[in-house]
This record gives structure tokens, sequence and C-alpha cells, in this order.
């Protein structure tokens, strides 16, 4: 065994960008809650960017290495230590067999995501690593992590190449209040003028009820036009939900895959970013902006991971 | 299919909406245009999810911007005329009906004043329409039973119900996929698993097939539990009978 689970943290699981193929047949994507942090770890590593991290959400676990690998830790700061000294986040780090990394608790965000360079060990189900703890499937068991469970190393790189070079800056940083770019749709049209203009205007606090399935906000009511029910459809990651009480829901990773509540707008892809790591009592407000815009920022951030991809890889023989 | 309309669900991901009922018809449209879009192997396309009223479909925008996503939709649409739609299949799914597998029969009997036997003819005569998937994985929302055996749901819901239970809650019947907690009526057990996580197909019934039950005798029913067990058991299949 290489990991020994000494304190399993408060909701530590296994995800990789998520489980596709199955929404028609009710199974949740779940999948990392903040992919661009998952992805920035891995990449460090030289791992695929979908390659399967630990999620830690809030209070981290204690993990003891059994054996030696390189490891990097990005996401919000949960007071990450190594052998009791501060551990370097958005970089590799190479942890040596004995040693314990433990999270003293949280800094700032929500949740970190530590990659394990040749990843870990894990069979995919359904396609996928992830962990969706409702329906009991993939990850570790199916579910969180427990003291005393112990992971296998895939490939572990102990002599991973230019590992120096292997670092980024603090991708993460708290905001005072996060900025969420939204689509309209798909059901801005049972919403009243009023209702819309509420929306994209007001300050929102994230409630006590934020989880991998979705995010309940406390503000001002959004109105609808005829009440918050509609005949199912489909929910997309990001997708805002309001009920006919009108306080907004985002809806995450483990959120199901079809909805009888009106959809007011969806989260854009590159502000999943900031809906992994928000909590209770985070301020959020919305901005609309075009389906082209989103793809754009979305291009551009693609065009950011292979940059970094080609230069940890550069100069190899 | 007249009145489609597109709907914006972010950035990676439409909505193909067909209507704004809950009808045989529109489930229709939707299961011919999933399966032409299939057929039309437009290069992006991630998954469909269909629901009752429309098809969510999610894609790649690095590979197919939103404009040209759009654009190749609403030409599918022109073309479905055009396009082979199969007949659905209809899954035969055996049920031992009442005893302990069903303990709720005897209410749902006794609820609509007729026999137990009578329920269960009547709720194994009709081909179902699964009209979607959803709630928990391999969960199908059925449409078409008769009203003569609807019955309200349980006052207190069970904690735990075992999966392949048969249940009814009002005019709607389905099979619970997994181990739930539930307040549905439970007329019977299928050995059949919906829902198996290491299975080659994980999840046997899809969007726009019909589900019919058949009833079972404890020996049938354990004979069929072995062959599903060993993995051998194939659910038979009927072609649905037009109306």
């Amino acid at each position: 065994m290489s990991i020994r689970v000494i304190q399993p943290g408060v909701q530590t699981t296994v995800q990789d960008l998520g489980r596709f193929g199955y929404q028609q047949f009710g199974v949740p994507v779940a999948g990392a809650m903040d992919p661009r942090s998952m992805k920035l770890a891995n990449l460090l590593l030289d791992n695929d960017p979908g390659e399967a991290v630990l999620e830690i959400t809030i209070m981290g676990p204690q993990l003891a290495f059994d054996e030696t690998n390189y490891v990097a830790l990005t996401g919000g700061d949960l007071g990450a230590t190594l052998d009791g000294k501060p551990m370097p986040r958005y970089q590799a780090v190479k942890v040596e067999a004995g040693q314990t990394i433990r999270f003293l608790g949280i800094r700032n965000g929500c949740r970190a995501y530590l990659a394990f360079a040749g990843g870990l060990d894990i069979p995919p189900v359904m396609g996928s690593r992830s962990t969706y703890l409702k329906a009991k499937i993939g990850g570790f068991k199916g579910r969180k992590l427990e003291a005393g469970d112990e992971l296998s190393f895939r490939e572990p790189k102990p002599d991973l190449d230019f590992p120096e070079r292997r670092r980024l800056g603090i991708d993460f940083t708290p905001q005072k209040q996060y900025e969420l770019h939204v689509i309209l749709g798909p059901q801005d049209d049972h919403f009243t003028e009023e209702g819309i203009k509420t929306f994209c205007s007001e300050v929102y606090t994230v409630s006590a009820e934020f989880d991998r399935m979705g995010c309940r906000l406390e503000g001002p009511i959004v109105e609808h036009k005829n009440g918050g029910d509609i005949i199912s459809d489909g929910i997309a990651f990001g997708a805002i939900q309001v009920p006919s009480a009108g306080k907004p829901i985002i809806m995450a990773a483990d959120r199901q895959t079809t909805g009888g509540y009106t959809k007011i707008a969806t989260v854009c892809s590159v502000d999943f970013r900031f809906l992994g790591q928000l909590k209770g009592g985070d301020k959020v407000n919305f901005v609309p902006i075009t389906v082209e815009q989103a793809q754009n920022a979305l291009r551009l951030e693609q065009q950011y991971f292979q940059m970094i991809t080609d230069f940890f890889k550069r100069d190899r023989t | 299919m007249n009145n489609v309309r597109f709907l914006l669900t972010g950035d990676t991901s439409l909505s193909v909406e067909f209507g704004n009922a809950i009808n045989e018809a529109i489930n229709h449209d939707i299961r011919a245009y999933k399966i032409a879009l299939e057929k039309a192997g437009i290069p992006g396309i991630v998954e469909t999810v269909p629901t009752y009223r429309s098809l969510m479909v999610h894609y790649d925008p690095s590979v197919i911007p939103y404009a040209q996503i759009r654009m190749k939709l609403e030409q599918l649409l022109n073309e479905m005329g055009e396009i082979e739609i199969p007949p659905s299949p209809v899954l035969e799914i055996p049920v031992l009906y009442g005893g302990e597998m069903g303990p709720d029969l005897a209410f749902v009997a006794e609820n609509a004043g007729i026999s137990e036997d009578e329920v269960v003819k009547i709720h194994s005569s009709a081909e179902y329409l699964i009209y979607m998937l959803g709630f928990t994985p391999g969960f199908t929302y059925l449409g078409g039973m008769s009203e003569k055996i609807a019955a309200p749901r349980l006052k207190a819901p069970r904690m735990k119900i075992p999966a392949g239970s048969v249940g009814i809650a009002g005019t709607q019947t389905g099979v619970y996929p997994i181990d739930s907690p539930g307040g549905w009526q439970l007329i019977g057990r299928t050995p059949v698993k919906m829902y198996d996580p290491e299975r080659e197909t994980p999840i046997l019934p899809e969007a726009g097939q019909y589900i019919q039950f058949f009833p079972v005798t404890q020996t049938e029913y354990d004979a069929i539990l072995q062959e599903v067990e060993a993995g051998t058991y194939v659910v038979k299949t009927h072609a649905r009978k037009e109306a």
C-alpha cells in the first residue's frame, strides 16, 4: 500500500472529470467540483489533466506515505503540512516514504486537490474513477475516505523529470464577492423582467446548505411569472434552479440528471473554479454573458493548460 | 416536429425542446431525434439526455462551438423525414407478485375493489412507455398504467426497499433499481437487475423503450435469479405493436 489514511477529514473523495455517457440512464456525472484546480494539480506532475485526485473538503485528512512519490496540491488553502512544516501549494512536492501530510484547518476556499504522479490505483466504474456518494459508486469503495483506508499509487514516479521547474503561481485567490458569469436560460422566460433584473444585480449569500449536489443561496427573491415548477428536463453543471420560493440553488457536480424546477441561468464553465470553492457565508453576484463569450473564455483556459503542459515537457529528450 | 425550441443550458450543452407536455407523441419525437443524432455522428457530441419533453445535448465546444452545433441540430430536424426509426422494443420484465415480495398487493387490490389476481392481470397486460430515467441510476419514469389500480403512496415511507421491488404510486408504476427508502406501494419484485454498475451494460432500460411485466412463480423467480447472478439471463424483448 502507498498511503494510509490516519484521519479522513470531513469529506475526502476520489474524483476525476466525472462520469460521462450515463446521464441518460439517471447516473449523475459527479467529478471534481473545481475542475481547474484538479487539472492544474495533474499537469504539474505530467499526469493526464483528468487523472483521478483526492478532493479534500474544508477539514483535510492526515495521510501517511509508505511509498515515495511526487504530489501536487492546488485549490483552496486548507493548511497543509508535510511532516509539520507548511507544504507548498501549486508545485510538485516529493513526499518520501515515512512522511505524513496533514491538514491543520481552512485558510481560504473550500476544497483542495491532491494529485499523485502516475495516479491512484482505483478501478474505473462506468468509465470514471469519480466517487458518487449517494449511489455508492466509483472512487474508493463508493464512499468518502475513512480512517484505516489504504490507497495505492498506480504508476508512482519517484524520479519525476525537472522537479524544480514544476511550480505555478497560486491560482485560486479568495474574493470578498465572487462574480459568477452566467448564460441566461433555459427557462429565463419563466421569470418576470423584475425577476431577471433582481437576479442580475443583487448580491446573494451562500447558505449553510452547500455540498457536492448544490449550493443554496440566500438573498432577494427572484420573481417568477407563474411559479417555479416545470415538466422535468435535464440539468447542467452550474445550472441555477429557482423553485417557487424564489431562492436560487446552484447545481453542482453531484446534481441529479433531471429536475422539475425552473432554471434561470447556467454558470459558465470557466467560473466553476469559484463555484467549487464556495462555502457558507460567501457572497456571489451574477453577470450575464453570451454563450460565445463563455466559449472564448473556455478556449483561452484550454490554451493556458496547453502552455503549462508544453512548458513542463520542454527540453525533454 | 413543429415548434421545436433550442434552449441555452450553459456553454457545453443545449436543450432541444419538443413540447411542453407529457405525452407519447412528444416522447416519440425525442426518441426519433436521438436516434437520428446518433446516426449523424456529429463530432464533439459528448452525450445526450432525453427527458419528458426535450433532448439535452452535451458537447465539447473546443471541437464544435455553439453556432455550428446549433446549425447542425437544426439541419437534422429538417432531415427527420428521411431517417428510418426502428420501432421501440418492449422489455419483458418478470415479476413475482404479492407475498413477501409484494407486501402491499392486498392493499392495492382492496383500494381498487378488485381481487389481487385482477391487479396482477391489469398491471402485467400493459406496455409502459419509459419516458425518461432519472432520480437515481436506472430509475424509469413510466407512463400508461391503468387508473383502476392507482394507489396512494404510503403514509410513512419505508426505510429500505430492496432493489428490484415493483411499486405503484398514484398512477405511476416502476421498479426500484437500487436499495433505497421510498413510499411506493410494493406489489412484487423482479429478479432482473435494472442497474448493475459492474455489468457491461450497467443500466437495462432506455428512454423511449417500453416495459411489460409478466408474472412468474417462486420457482421461476428462483431460476431466473440464478441466471441473473451467473450473468447469463437475457431479458426478452418484443417489437411494439404499432398503435
